[in-house]
């Protein structure tokens, strides 16, 4: 079983200015919040070192001006990191992880079509789950958007 | 269309006589070897992240039920545990427990349709019959434990809304008696029936390695040796006091996720016997707050075709300022389109059928209209009708095989 505190530690060992930022609400979860630039760095140590080798999903957040996302990745003793990054609703530009979870494709074109992030290094492909007549940039899960007959 | 490499481009679906689903596949073609496969989804998606925003937690549990037809309380378990997770509710042991069994006797449900729509789409349509007939006797005890066949309302936030009485333990038992029977049986064919045999081994390939890198998740992943299981890795309701193993299969095929998906029924009947027997007295739900104090929890839950993960966030009111729900068939697109590739067109069926797309399914009661006047029926008239009407129409009778069954558990 991986500890939780033990991960907290080795976090703040590695990544020094993670100290303070991680939360550890109940046995088995942890969050914590990384600035974009860091965010591959933390992600890639997490998978590589810690081996947290599933992608659950990425959850994407409105909050304000910010678009939020939440990597969630999971270790096989149960334990499951939260990554928390977020970018500028103005410039919504993220680097896609399909090199180190081919999976995630599916999550990221939802990322595109539902909050209106711009995925940098996404193949070609159909988009998810919106139809092919939707307007490019409706995005439904922003706060600010209301269906046309509502 | 036709390319002028000598490649074919071929589009099924989204409605086609060998999808149970929409979901749209392109499928470029040399002759019968499948070269690629790019898949369209999002025929189904009907904004119910968007909608639970804008709807109490409570009515949330109905809607988020509503996912899927097969896997309702699957869904509706993941997302309570967020919200209590949050609010900080000690749910009742009791309550947990009756999760727990309802949560397997979906998955019995669920094994033995899927066992069905593989038989179909291999054309052993007898195999077909008998499993939905079989799954008739999970579905009865569903019905009669929660009042419904699909979407079961038994959860609520901070437990569950109805007990289980011992009368009705009772008949949960003796059913299980019943299907362990049948399953034995279905054992049997899998690992001795040559058609399924030949038919299964060697389809659909998924290598460890591949399964493991693609996050195939469920009886998918089991059936290539990932050994991940969300009730054993990261137990949530009962299941962390269960005994139960996690049946995984090295055959990396369709035979292995067929075996594998058996072999879990197996499983199932032995955790309900256990839950059954150490279900403790006491109250099955606690008092949950109408608004749900600001914070964030994951959740994840053991669906029959894999890990469902649900994400909750709040923000102090009595609506959610976000619900994210990731199914399991999303999680295993990436596999299917791997496992189609350099495979012949004629396995197609079969190997997306493998990792058990969802399909809805419901009705239990019908009215019919009678020269000019109509009447309700009850389910257990509806049931006495439908026998009555294949035997005198269809001659189709099966109290003879129904009493030999019945006699060999005796």
């Amino acid at each position: 079983m991986k500890k939780v505190e033990a991960l907290r530690d080795e976090l703040v060992k590695n990544f020094s200015f993670l100290d303070g930022k991680i939360g550890i609400p109940r046995p088995r979860r942890v969050f914590v919040e990384v600035g974009q630039d860091k965010f591959e760095e933390v992600f890639v140590w997490a998978k590589d070192k810690q081996d947290f080798s599933h992608l659950c999903t990425i959850t994407g957040l409105d909050e304000n001006d910010r678009l939020i996302l939440i990597y969630h990745l999971a270790h096989d003793s149960g334990v499951l990191l939260n990554i928390r990054t977020s970018v500028p609703k103005s410039d919504p530009r993220i680097k896609s992880i399909i090199k180190y979870f081919p999976g995630a494709e599916i999550y990221e074109r939802e990322l595109e079509d539902l909050f209106g992030a711009k995925v940098e290094g996404l193949p070609e492909g159909n988009r998810y789950p919106l139809t092919d007549e939707w307007p490019k940039d409706e995005h439904p899960l922003l706060k600010d958007w209301k269906p046309k007959s509502a | 269309m036709h390319d002028p490499k000598n490649k074919f481009r071929i589009p099924m679906g989204p409605q086609h006589p060998a999808l149970k689903e929409p979901e749209g596949f392109s499928v470029a073609l040399k002759g019968e070897k499948i070269l690629g496969v790019e898949i369209r989804l999002g025929y189904n998606h009907r904004g119910i992240e968007k909608a639970c925003e804008q709807r109490s937690y409570v009515q949330d549990v109905y809607l988020i039920e509503r996912i899927c037809g097969i896997c309702s309380h699957t869904h509706s378990t993941c997302f309570v545990q967020a919200v209590e997770e949050i609010a900080g509710l000690i749910v009742p042991e009791r309550a947990q427990y009756i999760r727990t069994i309802i949560g397997e006797l979906e998955r019995i449900h669920s094994h033995l349709l899927w066992l069905g729509v593989a038989g179909h789409e291999i054309g052993f349509d007898t195999l077909l019959m008998y499993s939905w007939r079989d799954r008739e006797i999970v579905m009865d005890i569903l019905a009669q434990v929660t009042g419904n066949r699909v979407n079961y309302g038994m959860n609520t936030i901070g437990g569950v809304r109805r007990d289980i009485s011992k009368d009705q333990a009772a008949d949960v038992l003796k059913a299980m008696d019943l299907l362990e029977e049948r399953t034995k049986y279905y054992i049997e064919i899998a690992t001795q029936e040559t058609t399924i045999i030949k038919r299964l081994k060697g389809v659909g390939v998924l290598s460890h390695e591949d399964a493991l890198r693609l996050d195939a998740v469920g009886p998918t992943g089991r059936a290539s040796g990932v050994r991940r299981d969300v009730r054993a890795d990261d137990p949530y309701a009962a299941y962390g006091k269960l005994n139960f193993d996690v049946i995984t299969s090295n055959h990396n095929d369709v035979y292995g996720r067929t075996l594998v998906r058996v072999k879990e029924l197996m499983e199932s009947y032995k955790m309900i016997r256990q839950a059954l027997k150490d279900i403790p007295d006491g109250p099955i739900t606690v008092k949950a707050p109408r608004n749900i104090p600001a914070g964030e929890a994951l959740s994840r839950y053991e669906a029959p075709r894999g890990e469902d993960v649900h994400y909750v966030l709040a923000n102090g009111t009595d609506k959610p300022e976000r619900v994210k729900v990731r199914a399991p068939t999303l999680a295993n697109v990436q596999a299917v389109k791997h496992m189609l590739r350099d495979r012949f067109l004629a396995d197609m069926p079969i190997v997306i059928a493998a990792i058990d797309p969802c399909f809805s399914c419901t009705d239990r009661m019908v009215s019919l209209n009678e020269e000019d006047h109509s009447h309700l029926l009850r389910w257990d008239e509806l049931r006495a009708y439908s026998i009555k009407w294949h035997r005198d129409n269809m001659s189709i009778d099966f109290s003879g095989l129904n009493k030999k069954l019945m006699d060999r558990i005796k």
